[in-house]
């Protein structure tokens, strides 16, 4: 069931993360100052974007694994997280270029949007070592999801914090889409949508796959006899137990 | 603060103290209990052998609301556990394997500490720390007693404010045969209260029994009125 | 309630007297670190900027110290269970914690404050004391609550040391940049502006949510 639609997602990512390179290679202008070192914006803005958002979704899930201690809420909480991280190292790294590109360093203090995401990804950073710390199953992915839902409301607060620190801002495209000349805010828009579609078809593609994992265990549990307590090695992902056997359907 | 220990809600009529039916409860994969279902009626004692790691320890926990159960019904005192688990809270006495006492504080402060917790005057601290023979020595940190006094301050922690239930996980343990004597009438048969007791000992075990219930890998292998077994069935199952 | 969270303080309290392993810990941790700064930085007297800098990372620092051991003894002696099977309500020892740690940190301050006045800062301490104790007074409740919530998370993990800083230093960074933004014109040389408002606002919002935020979740962190 968690493989539903999988494909079609899949096309459509490739789809338009092919418009979206096509828009910014060749439809979007050549911005006056910076030149084409410019276009890495189409991605580098995006991708920040998602991993936020990402990381206030994990938040979300966590909270509605807590209310229901569905082991399912962990499970995509964690998906949203990690793949979060993903996007926020390659944020990072695209932000870093971008930095030295056009101010001659490869980090600069004074642009708060930069600063915090820092912040947040050095919090985000200790997530899986929590998880690995924690042994019991069930606590591991209770105090996760404490940990998401804290870090989730962390994410604007810590952004209103650093931007209230910094005096000094960057007169800069970063500013908003409103300023955009109208070719470049649609080549961001389609860019934007086509890093929402990556990402949601990566984490499809990991819930699926954990999905269909503990879907192989159980059978193979299930093989070994009732009885074959194959422990796991310790782990920082979570991992669905109760409802693998009940997915199988019937029984010989 | 003077205040004996009211039961927060009354509990069903002629309710047994214990009703579990098809409990169960997993670390991971790892079955620690799976579906267990006895009744135990009010005052009598239930003990529960197994060789260790057979979830006895679990069992006592899922009973003393520390742990959830993952599946079947649960009631202790008339409460279902865990949606009522609050109510059974303040009317059952845990002694575990840890005498959840603070090492650096006396037994005295330790277990006003509880008293205070518990709604329980310093009267009833000072009555349960004589009837364990301890009142000499409460002064001093915990961390200083040896093994068979802290236990006998666990068990005065235990019974401070009058349960109706008691969870027992080796309650002999550490302690000599006059200890065992002077926290009889406490937590001894002579107690009068419901009692649950994981047990090594055979012959001692069965001779406090009304039930018995034998656990290995987590399932019931035995449940049987004390009566009906031999101590040689009970050896049977640590083999 | 009030009768727990009493009780709690109270054993907080007894235990750190009997152990004094907390607060003189902290304290001698602050001043060792402002003799490490005079040399680090080769500076006889600090002000401003530099100063609030310098105070706040080592409280933060010195705080962490106090985290750390928040909730060792509940974990390891038992206490937890002890608590999670009396009647009372869960809440009681958030507050309990929060106090205890809100406590350590400004018994601190009472020697780590003057200490800093004396070895360090260049400009006189004795003016500006009445605003800087408002500033450390809204940081330290921040510190409390985040602090609690972290050290709980951390605590039953197997690498708690580690994983309590981890947590606890991100978190804080606002906490840090509302403290030395405020604190740093009441340290400057010469002339004292006025308190900046906004930034005793950003602090006390802060707390605020994250006081609520601790409330809603610390529940869960006390179940097995």
């Amino acid at each position: 069931m968690y493989g539903k639609g999988l494909r079609a997602l899949s096309i459509s990512t490739v789809v338009a993360m092919a418009a979206a390179l096509g828009l910014v290679f060749f439809y979007a202008p050549l911005e006056a100052e910076q030149g084409f070192l410019q276009k890495i914006f189409y991605l580098h803005v995006p991708m920040a974007i998602v991993a936020l958002c990402g990381f206030v979704i994990g938040g979300l899930l966590a909270i509605q694994h807590l209310r229901t201690r569905d082991a399912r809420w962990d499970m995509r909480s964690y998906v949203a997280i990690h793949m979060s991280l993903i996007f926020a190292v390659a944020t990072l790294i695209t932000g870093s270029i971008w930095a030295k590109g056009s101010w001659g360093h490869w980090w600069v203090w004074n642009e708060p949007t930069l600063v915090s995401f820092l912040i947040v990804f050095l919090l985000y950073a200790t997530y899986q070592p929590l998880r690995f710390a924690i042994e019991d199953p069930e606590r591991q992915s209770r105090y996760a999801s404490v940990f998401a839902v804290t870090a989730g409301a962390f994410v604007p607060m810590n952004f209103i914090a650093v931007r209230l620190s910094t005096a000094y801002l960057h007169p800069r495209v970063l500013g908003g889409t409103s300023n955009l000349p109208g070719s470049m805010a649609f080549t961001f828009m389609v860019s934007l949508v086509a890093m929402v579609l990556l990402y949601a078809t990566l984490c499809k593609y990991e819930l699926t796959a954990k999905h269909t994992r503990a879907q192989v265990r159980a059978l193979r549990r299930r093989l070994s006899g009732e009885t074959g307590t194959a422990r796991r090695g310790r782990s920082a992902a979570p991992a669905l137990t109760a409802s693998a056997p009940s997915a199988v359907g019937s029984e010989v | 603060m003077i205040s004996a220990p009211a039961p927060t809600s009354a509990p069903a009529l002629d309710a047994p103290a214990l009703e579990l039916e098809g409990l169960a409860r997993h670390f991971g994969e790892r079955e620690a209990l799976s579906g267990v279902s006895l009744t135990l009626a009010e005052g009598q004692t239930l003990v529960v052998f197994g060789p260790n790691g057979a979830g006895k320890t679990t069992l006592l926990r899922v009973l003393a609301t520390l742990l959830r159960p993952h599946s079947g019904r649960v009631t202790v005192l008339g409460c279902s556990i865990p949606d009522q688990s609050w109510a059974a809270r303040g009317r059952l006495g845990l002694l575990g394997h840890e005498p959840l006492l603070y090492r650096e504080l006396t037994a005295k402060e330790n277990l006003r500490f509880h008293a205070r917790l518990h709604g329980v005057s310093d009267e009833r601290v000072a009555e349960v720390l004589d009837a364990v023979a301890i009142s000499a020595r409460s002064g001093e940190p915990v961390r200083n007693l040896s093994r068979g006094m802290v236990q006998r301050v666990a068990v005065a922690r235990a019974v401070l404010h009058e349960p109706e239930l008691l969870l027992l996980d080796e309650p002999y343990s550490n302690l000599d045969p006059a200890a065992i004597e002077l926290v009889a009438p406490l937590i001894g048969s002579a107690s009068a209260r419901t009692r649950v007791i994981c047990s090594h000992d055979p012959g001692g075990g069965l001779a406090e029994a009304d039930v018995v219930l034998g656990l290995r890998d987590g399932r019931a292998v035995m449940l049987a009125r004390a009566g009906e077994v031999q101590s040689d069935q009970i050896a049977e199952l640590y083999r | 309630m009030r009768r727990t969270v009493g009780a709690l303080l109270r054993k907080e309290l007894l235990v750190e007297l009997r152990t004094l392993e907390s607060v003189p810990g902290m304290s001698l941790f602050a001043v060792t670190t402002f003799v490490v700064f005079h040399f680090a930085l080769n500076r006889n007297s600090v002000d401003g900027d530099l100063a609030a800098g310098i105070l706040w990372v080592t409280l933060l620092f010195a705080a962490i110290l106090g985290i750390n051991r928040l909730f060792v003894a509940d974990a390891d002696q038992g206490g937890f269970d002890g608590f999670l099977l009396a009647p009372v309500d869960r809440s009681a020892m958030l507050i309990a914690k929060v106090a205890t740690l809100l406590a350590y940190l400004l018994a601190f301050e009472i020697v780590a404050v003057p200490a800093f006045g004396l070895l360090l800062l260049g400009p006189s301490l004795g003016k500006a004391m009445p605003q800087l104790l408002g500033v450390l007074a809204l940081g330290d409740l921040g510190v409390a609550v985040i602090g609690t919530l972290v050290a709980a998370l951390a605590v039953r993990t197997r690498a708690r040391d580690l994983l309590g800083p981890l947590l606890a230093l991100p978190l804080l960074v606002p906490i840090v940049i509302g403290g030395a933004r405020a604190s740093s014109p009441l340290l400057a040389l010469g002339h004292h502006t006025a308190l900046p408002g906004r930034w005793l606002v950003t602090l006390g919002l802060y707390d605020l949510v994250f006081g609520l935020i601790a409330y809603a979740l610390f529940d869960f962190l006390l179940e097995d």
